[in-house]
């Protein structure tokens, strides 16, 4: 009746939470695909290609690998996930090489080279983009206008390319980025870019759906509050606090919507600077990482001439996370009591 | 915010599933026909076999020997004839040596009405002789020879007597069902132990998904003349691990490689408390316990009075065999007991559940490499870092993870039930920590 070869004799526990690797991932890949879909919707076919020349290069490159290690590791939808956030972070629109470079150098350099799943110390997709974009500035900072409005493809700048033209102009009057926008000829309101009616990268730009996505996560445990909300938290009030400077509007007038909602802050805010293998272990840790992502962020996009702002920003504190994790180790069970007893 | 206490540290929310076994009454397990009595059932030097093949044996006599300070005797729990002396399989994977006893004869005790004794008369010494003479070991799992615990050292106090019965081990319910029907014995068993130990407060620890055993406890306490007082904890895994229940009460933490002592704190087992009352009162040895019968794959899931030595079969035959295969069958909690391959494993002293759990329950999955989660560390109720000490032990570096709190580690296993990684973080500790006390043993001997 009961077969005790069979049975399973191993170290305990014996019994395991319902989750693995493999769940995370395809569930971080689930919460990301409404902002994916509507960016296909907004740029067209081509940003769908895009997306899946990422995804095939990551996942082709990952199985390569896998054969030369013998370990087959495609299952756990991480080589997916990397493909899939390389892919939203391109624009919509420009040579195929370039995406499919993007995803190999995140897999084979980035990941691989440093040990495989969790052992990389930088966000392999961040790092393939920056990697592209310094390689091939201009095709990845050629932008296509949203089609919603029925045009056909066309390109513009994106709100942000644009307004960085204000920084260096000797005198504006304006209120603020909208109206600078305005007066450019490029109207935006904050609406469209809530919902991502604005040219971008291609999964950047419904800061709506990449919220929804968040949201799923932090209700399957997956995510946690704490980098979110120290990173656009302190950006957001370095934004109010100084942000109005470079429009010369004083001090305590920056436009904190239009800053938090433009650029890769959403995406890089929930999706990448969340990243479990490259952000600190602890929650005080994922705090100062979110600090320190807020803060560069800020200064880059107000006082840098790039526009990689979040990227660049994100990818410094993957440097510093082995320092957060060193200053902010938890204290042992019953260590206290010893010091103290010694300390008397 | 609840008003029921816990640690703050770490810990985890397994299913409990206790509903199957919570509020059942306690039935007597029917007699082994042959009874396997193993002499290795507690912590320390294991008894001395004093019987041949061939001897006709009472019930309860002692057929193993205390061997040492750290050992209790083995008494018989069935009266019949010794057929047979071999080495068994324990349920952690050790060998023993067992005596086979094949039923037969006359029970003295069992079916007769009891005489009551009085044990105040008895002074400290006595009382130990007697707890330890009775073969009692800590019955919450570690099986620590009882008599050993009660010893306080030259110039230590007991501030705190704290009974254990938050039985937070998933599945179990023996020490529920207990206090449920013998909350009386137990205040007397309390009593027994204060004159003893004349703690200043005895706390007795429960968990809040186990209400009609505390309120039971509680009312038991109200009608004696004993300050009890009755702390019902919050449900969270290890509740009932010995630091982090003194931690949960007390606020007191257990300094890291000391003993509960130190801090003036003696923790026993609620069972072990029951066992110590039948001791004095009845002059009983331990020769059986409750054991809980669970799991997903088991028909009838039951708590059973179970003489020491019957086999697993036999019990899960009483429980009505299977209604599916099962992957697995644990002897204990699912969060730390072992996995056994042979059914005809007996219950011993420790042994406080037998389950047999599905597909389903278990949640088995692939391995993976660590994707650096930190879930473990959240989990650890030690505040560990079982991530990285897992790194190291892996690199044969058990200095460095000592370093880190190899020896705090208490294999609880809040980190690999977490982990999504599914990586066997105990099995590495454990092979850790022995590796390290075979290094820290052979320093010592380098230095003499
Ligand atoms: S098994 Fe050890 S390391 Fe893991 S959670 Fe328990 S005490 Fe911490
Ligand atoms: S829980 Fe597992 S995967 Fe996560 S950090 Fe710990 S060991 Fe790594």
């Amino acid at each position: 009746m009961i077969d005790m070869k069979k049975m399973t004799v191993s170290s305990s526990p014996q019994i395991h939470s319902a989750d693995s690797t493999a769940k995370i991932m395809w569930t971080v890949v689930l919460s990301l695909l409404p902002a994916g879909i509507w960016g296909v919707f907004a740029f067209g076919m081509t940003a769908l290609i895009v997306i899946l020349v990422s995804i095939t290069a990551a996942v082709a490159s990952e199985a390569l690998l896998g054969l030369i290690d013998k370990k087959m590791t495609i299952g756990d939808g991480s080589a997916v996930l990397t493909g899939l956030l390389v892919g939203y972070n391109m624009p919509p629109d420009l040579p195929l090489f370039i995406p499919a470079l993007a995803s190999i150098f995140a897999i084979v350099v980035v990941k691989w080279s440093f040990g495989g799943l969790g052992a990389n110390w930088m966000n392999p997709a961040l790092a393939g983009r920056v990697f592209v974009f310094f390689s091939w500035t201009g095709s990845m900072t050629k932008w296509l206008l949203p089609s919603m409005n029925g045009a056909d493809a066309v390109t513009g700048p994106t709100p942000l390319g644009s307004l960085k033209s204000a920084y260096f102009a000797t005198s504006l009057n304006v209120s603020g980025p909208i109206e600078f926008l305005q007066s450019e000829g490029l109207p935006v309101t904050y609406k469209d870019l809530f919902l991502g009616n604005i040219p971008g990268s291609i999964g950047e730009i419904s800061a709506l759906l990449l919220l929804l996505g968040a949201v799923f996560l932090l209700f399957r445990k997956i995510i946690t509050w704490h980098v979110p909300v120290s990173y656009i938290g302190s950006f957001a009030l370095l934004i109010w606090i100084f942000g109005g400077l470079r429009m010369g509007t004083g001090l305590f007038s920056g436009d904190v919507l239009f800053h938090t909602l433009s650029g890769g802050l959403m995406l890089g805010a929930l999706f990448m600077a969340t990243d479990m293998a490259t952000t600190p272990l602890t929650e005080k840790g994922n705090i100062i990482f979110g600090l320190g992502c807020g803060f560069l962020t800020f200064l880059i996009r107000i006082y840098g001439s790039l526009p990689e702002a979040v990227s660049l920003s994100i990818i410094v504190m993957n440097i510093f996370v082995p320092v957060i994790d060193r200053y902010t180790k938890i204290k042992g069970f019953g260590k206290s009591t010893v010091k103290e007893a010694n300390g008397e | 915010m609840s008003k029921f206490k816990t640690f703050p540290k770490g810990g985890i929310h397994p299913p409990d599933n206790i509903s199957s076994t919570g509020d059942t009454a306690i039935r007597n397990a029917s007699l082994p026909t042959k009874a396997v009595i193993p002499m290795s059932q507690h912590i320390g030097a294991p008894a001395k076999c004093i019987v041949n093949v061939g001897d006709t044996i009472e019930e309860e006599q002692i057929i193993g020997e205390s061997a040492g300070y750290v050992s209790v005797p083995v008494h018989s729990s069935i009266p019949g004839k010794v057929v047979e002396i071999k080495d068994i399989y324990l349920s952690h994977g050790k060998t023993s040596q067992a005596v086979v006893i094949e039923l037969g004869g006359e029970f003295k005790r069992m079916g007769k009405t009891q005489q009551a004794k009085s044990w105040s008369s008895l002074n400290d010494d006595e009382i130990i002789k007697k707890i330890s003479s009775m073969g009692i070991a800590g019955q919450g799992g570690a099986t620590f020879p009882t008599h050993v615990k009660l010893i306080l050292p030259e110039g230590k106090d007991c501030d705190y007597l704290l009974i254990n019965a938050a039985e937070c081990e998933p599945y179990l319910t023996s020490d529920q069902n207990l206090i449920l029907e013998k909350s009386e014995e137990i205040i007397e068993g309390l009593k027994i132990l204060k004159k003893l130990l004349t703690p200043k407060k005895i706390i007795f620890a429960i968990e809040n998904n186990k209400m009609a055993s505390a309120k039971a406890m509680s009312d038991a306490v109200a009608e004696s003349d004993l300050d009890v007082d009755v702390e019902i904890l919050k449900v969270k895994y290890p509740q009932g691990a010995e630091k982090n229940i003194i931690k949960s009460c007390t606020g007191r933490e257990v300094p890291s490689g000391k003993l509960p002592l130190e801090i003036g704190m003696v923790v026993l087992n609620v069972e072990t408390v029951f066992s110590i009352y039948e001791a004095l009162v009845f002059d009983k040895p331990l020769v059986e316990r409750i054991v809980t019968i669970s799991g997903g794959a088991v028909k009838s899931p039951k708590t059973l009075r179970v003489k020491i030595g019957t086999t697993y079969r036999q019990l899960l035959e009483e429980c009505d065999g299977l209604t599916e295969e099962p992957v697995k069958v644990i002897s204990g909690g699912p969060m730390m007991g072992f996995g056994i391959f042979d059914l005809d494993t007996p219950v011993t002293k420790g042994t406080s559940g037998i389950l047999f759990l599905t597909k389903k329950e278990v949640k088995a999955a692939q391995q993976t490499s660590c994707i650096a989660c930190g879930r473990c560390i959240k989990a650890c109720p030690m505040g560990l870092n079982p991530s990285e000490m897992n790194k190291l032990t892996l690199n044969f570096l058990f200095e460095e993870a000592q370093d880190m709190g190899l020896l705090d580690c208490m294999d609880c296993g809040s980190c690999a039930f977490v982990c999504p990684a599914h990586i066997p973080l105990v099995q590495s500790f454990r092979m850790g920590k022995n590796q390290l006390r075979a290094i820290m043993m052979e320093k010592k001997g380098a230095n003499r």
